[in-house]
């Protein structure tokens, strides 16, 4: 059995900051991520990010992500990538599969750690049509992979269901990739995501039908056509407002749910919180969850943006060193302190209101016991 | 700051009256004056490179990080450092002052391939509709853009106040 300090869970933007900040307090640190490459989602955004310059706005995702993995190597934490943990047991010891993608046999180890941060991220709603499971009909997250990390383009004529930040950002990144983007729907009444990111869209001549929603997705080998249908306040059909589309793919971008099976078999206490994407670990203001020494962070802590997931990440991994008997708690608290500052101010306006208000929800319930 | 009320959340695009009355919208007088920045953002969203973007201090945004940003149009040169630092596209440089009868747009653009100085344009609106056509004057595009180029077109003074990029070519798969 090895043994580390802090093991942490998924290097993305969470991961990654959580590493570095428990590094930082001198603590051992091995990142555990199950695909060949670091980044998480930030390997797909090739896009410039909003924020602030300390959560280097302005720097398209791809470079944050790898500039992130850098300074975690610089600092000197433990990367294993290609590396699966499929056992969690006592707060304190993963099973982990390392090599299934390399060598499609893996070799099995026993990790021990002092603390562990859970920083693994989410998954992709779907959203079910007739149809939908024609070859076509796909994750926006999914088509995103495929045009920016795999350079091959799903389709040539796309509609886009969904118009939050996900829908908008990959809408554009197909138009960038070649492909049309006939529409994008939501059966909302208002775009979901930046109005900047729709004034991009509608730059490029892609129309938005709000109040629709995809009611048919039609073809035989793959999908020929997208039928959408208007919906009433109550989401409830309106008879004869269908329109059509010629489209090869659909691109579902209808939200994240956090991917807490980690959080789960570690036995953390789990609350529903629908503006943060549905089931996530309760967990107090440094990031502990309901089992002393298992933090979490990022979106698997409710569903928010890169900016948040550092931050939080930053919180975990300062929490996870404390929790191992590392660093100096002055310097600790006045770093959390920082950061939890700098997280209030992410979470402020109207796209940030309600998730800060969720999230002293998720604090509160783990404090109620 | 009940900014529900912007119409660019139903259509998709800013209407030039909301813009209009926001804080990095130069005036009229201004734009004649020569070169300016125009911001295009008036949701309070958590974003400022362009506050420190721009070398004479004319963008303001301060905390908290999701304030509008506020444009001084008097310290503004026009420079257009700005354009490509925006992560939302949202920032062009407006110069109504070039001629008698004609203006400049300068606005960013991330696709391929890049249009060359000489060229003539089809620009678009707001809305993706064609308004006309336009003399590319030139296309810079140094590594501290990472990718954005900014475009700068010579258009009918007209044209100024809604030509807001190219026209989008034909698909590139035919």
């Amino acid at each position: 059995m090895r043994s580390v300090d802090v093991a942490v869970i998924g290097a993305g933007p969470a991961g990654l900051s959580a590493a570095i900040s428990a590094r930082r307090q001198g603590a051992d640190v091995l990142v555990i991520e199950q695909n060949p490459k670091p980044g998480g989602q930030l390997i797909k955004q090739i896009h410039k990010f909003f924020g602030s310059k300390e959560h280097g706005a302005g720097i398209r995702g791809i470079r944050l992500g790898e500039s992130l993995y850098q300074e975690a190597l610089c600092t000197g934490v433990r990367v294993w990538l290609d590396a699966s943990v499929f056992g969690i047991f006592d707060a304190s010891v993963l099973l982990v599969a390392r090599g299934l993608l390399e060598n499609k046999s893996a070799s099995k180890y026993k990790v021990h750690a002092k603390s562990i941060v859970l920083a693994t991220g989410a998954s992709e709603n779907s959203v079910s049509f007739a149809g939908w499971t024609l070859p076509g009909v796909m994750g926006a997250g999914a088509a995103q992979t495929m045009i920016n990390v795999e350079r091959v383009l799903p389709g040539k004529k796309t509609l886009i269901l969904g118009s939050g930040n996900v829908g908008l950002i990959v809408g554009y990144q197909m138009l960038q990739a070649g492909a049309d983007v006939v529409a994008v729907c939501d059966a909302q009444r208002k775009i979901g995501g930046y109005a900047v990111h729709a004034a991009k869209l509608s730059r490029a001549g892609v129309p938005f039908r709000l109040g629709f929603t995809v009611s048919r997705a039609l073809g035989h080998a793959g999908v020929s056509a997208a039928e959408i249908t208007k919906v009433d306040e109550r989401w409830k059909p309106i008879p004869d407002s269908t329109e059509q589309f010629d489209v090869d793919t659909i691109c579902i971008a209808a939200g994240l749910k956090p991917y807490a099976k980690l959080a789960l078999m570690a036995g953390c206490r789990m609350v529903y919180s629908g503006i943060l994407g549905g089931w996530v670990p309760a967990h107090d203001r440094c990031m502990m969850s309901s089992v002393p020494g298992v933090f979490v962070a990022g979106d698997l802590a409710g569903v928010e943006e890169a900016s948040c997931a550092m931050e939080e990440g930053t919180l975990a991994g300062l929490g996870s060193a404390r929790f191992a008997g590392l660093g100096e708690p002055g310097e600790i608290a006045e770093l959390s302190h920082r950061a939890e500052k700098r997280l209030r101010e992410l979470r402020m306006g109207r796209f940030g209101d309600h998730r800060q208000h969720a999230k002293n929800l998720i604090v509160e319930a783990l404090s109620r016991g | 700051m009940a900014d529900s009320a912007n119409s660019v959340e139903t259509l998709g695009y800013h209407t030039l009256q909301e813009l209009g009355c926001a804080s990095g919208f130069p005036s009229a007088v201004r734009l004649e004056q020569g070169a300016c920045a125009v911001i295009e953002c008036i949701q309070e969203i958590p974003c400022n490179p362009c506050e420190t973007a721009c070398p004479n201090n004319a963008i303001k945004i301060g905390n908290p990080i999701t304030n509008l940003p506020v444009l001084d149009a008097d310290r503004c040169t026009g420079c257009g450092v700005c354009i490509a630092q925006c992560p939302g596209l949202a920032i062009f440089v407006v110069d109504m002052g070039y001629s008698a009868r004609a203006a400049t747009v300068a606005f960013p653009h991330e696709f391929l391939p890049l249009p060359n100085a000489g060229d003539r344009v089809a620009v678009v609106d707001r809305t993706g509709a064609v308004i006309g056509d336009a003399e590319v004057l030139g296309v810079h595009n140094p590594p501290a853009n990472d990718s954005t180029a900014v475009v700068r077109v010579l258009l009918d003074k007209r044209l100024a106040q809604h030509a807001r990029g190219l026209a989008r070519g034909e698909s590139t798969l035919g």
